[in-house]
């Protein structure tokens, strides 16, 4: 016990927001977090419409960079981002590649946008797909376009109908988050790892950071029920 | 092609595809034995499987799987000064099939328990009555019937667990990764043999998937699916 709080007096705060230089801990795993989620989204929502286009070449693209992206683990995919392409001669004779790819911190939000986003592109797709034909022909009928159809009707009902599915891939995003140590991105992980080489209690080091990690699952657990009876009180 | 590394990245997937499969044996005994606990009478048991998926289900795999890997170590070794023995080393790889079996047992719980539940009651009176014992009502009427249920939670967890084994070499096994991450710093070609890891992977998850297809197929004999 009193290791615990020897551990939290010394590096308490850097578990929590700051080592006294930089964002770290906590904090730096929520901002990763929230990024790659934000990216992820936008990316999303026109890439699943691009995934139930009629067009078979569209489709097939968009299937394809899914399928890669779901059947590698994301530690391969962070490993070729991160120390694969900045091991390329031609990328590094580039300077804005070069100062894009040599931050740890952009390679891991890159790898970790592009991982979620192809989660949800698919989440999203499955979800367009069930929209039930009523409604569709509905709008037709009253004239919309395809792109009002998809604005009025088919995204504000099939990103709600996600919402369950939607919850449960941010809560394995922030699991996944705690694989940016690798990039030595200073997160809850990255801390508790060198607390453990500082003070040799392994077991209290990385209890705190599956605390943590577990408080912020409880909250976005209650975060996104709360949005669910919101959003889905017509369901 | 490989720079002379073939057998390296060779001996690592094989490694791998054990550590992937011990661990899936592993977490299924324990989905079944946490689902029989989560749907048994007794509270305590119910008490203990449900604090187990929730605990492992909201800590991420790498830091439980760190959090095992050095706790059990020192305990280990002040088990070992306390008897007076030498040091002994746990294995990474038995590590790792012991906490990604503890973490995706957690997971297997919930798939078994849904999929218990989905079996109709009269199904397990129906074997009762015929005088089967328990055990005999769980293998012959439960399980054929409960698996048909699990199977696509099965499939999910599998391929999120095969990912997962990836991770294991932080710990420091000389798994697939570990070996086209040598190979790639031995030839300078860490790109290339980056890409060759994530190759293998998208090879194991697909076969995978064919296989699980297959196997829905197969215990689905004699359902009838409403046709629309």
């Amino acid at each position: 016990m009193n290791e615990i709080l020897g551990i939290l007096h010394e590096y308490g705060k850097a578990y929590l927001w700051s080592d006294g230089y930089r964002l770290t801990g906590l904090a730096m795993t929520l901002w990763l977090l929230l990024l790659s989620i934000c990216i992820g989204f936008v990316l999303s929502v026109p890439l699943a419409v691009a995934r139930v286009s009629r067009n078979r070449l569209i489709r097939t693209l968009v299937w394809l960079f899914t399928y890669v992206f779901r059947g590698t683990p994301l530690y391969i995919q962070l490993l070729i981002i991160y120390s694969g392409i900045y091991s390329l001669e031609s990328v590094r004779a580039q300077p804005l590649l070069d100062a894009f790819f040599r931050e740890g911190f952009n390679c891991t939000l890159l790898a970790f946008a592009l991982n979620t986003c192809a989660y949800t592109t698919e989440v999203f797709a499955g979800m367009i797909r069930e929209t039930p034909y009523g409604e569709i022909e509905a709008a037709r009928a009253y004239g919309m376009s395809r792109f009002t159809l998809y604005r009025r009707i088919i995204l504000p009902s099939a990103l709600r109908r996600a919402l369950p599915a939607y919850s449960n891939e941010v809560i394995l995003m922030l699991h996944s988050t705690s694989i940016a140590f690798t990039a030595t991105v200073p997160d809850i992980l990255k801390v508790a790892r060198d607390v453990n080489s500082a003070t040799y209690a392994s077991f209290e080091a990385f209890g705190i950071a599956a605390l943590l990690y577990a408080v912020v699952v409880f909250a976005l657990v209650w975060l996104f029920r709360r949005c669910e009876r919101r959003w889905l009180a017509f369901l | 092609m490989f720079y002379g590394y073939g057998p390296l990245i060779a001996s690592g997937t094989w490694m791998t595809l054990q550590l992937a499969l011990l661990s899936l044996a592993a977490a299924l005994l324990l989905g079944l034995a946490g689902a029989s606990a989560r749907l048994s009478q007794r509270r305590v048991l119910q008490w203990l499987a449900s604090s187990y998926t929730t605990l492992i289900r909201s800590v991420p795999d790498l830091v439980t799987m760190l959090l095992l890997f050095y706790s059990l170590q020192i305990a280990l070794n002040q088990f070992t000064d306390w008897a007076g023995a030498g040091q002994i080393d746990i294995d990474p790889f038995l590590t790792g099939v012991t906490t990604l079996g503890i973490i995706y047992g957690a997971y297997f719980t919930e798939t078994f328990r849904g999929a218990f539940q989905a079996v109709p009651h009269g199904q397990m009176e129906a074997g009762i009555a015929y005088g089967m014992s328990s055990w005999q009502v769980f293998y012959r009427v439960l399980f054929p019937q409960m698996m048909r249920f699990a199977l696509p939670g099965i499939a999910n967890n599998w391929q999120v667990m095969i990912k997962a084994t990836a991770l294991v070499s932080i710990i420091g096994l000389s798994d697939v990764v570990k070996a086209t991450q040598d190979a790639g710093k031995g030839s300078l070609q860490l790109f290339f043999f980056s890409l060759v890891a994530a190759g293998i992977y998208l090879v194991i998850t697909t076969l995978s998937t064919l296989l699980l297809v297959w196997l829905e197929r197969h215990y689905a004999v004699g359902v009838r699916k409403g046709e629309l």
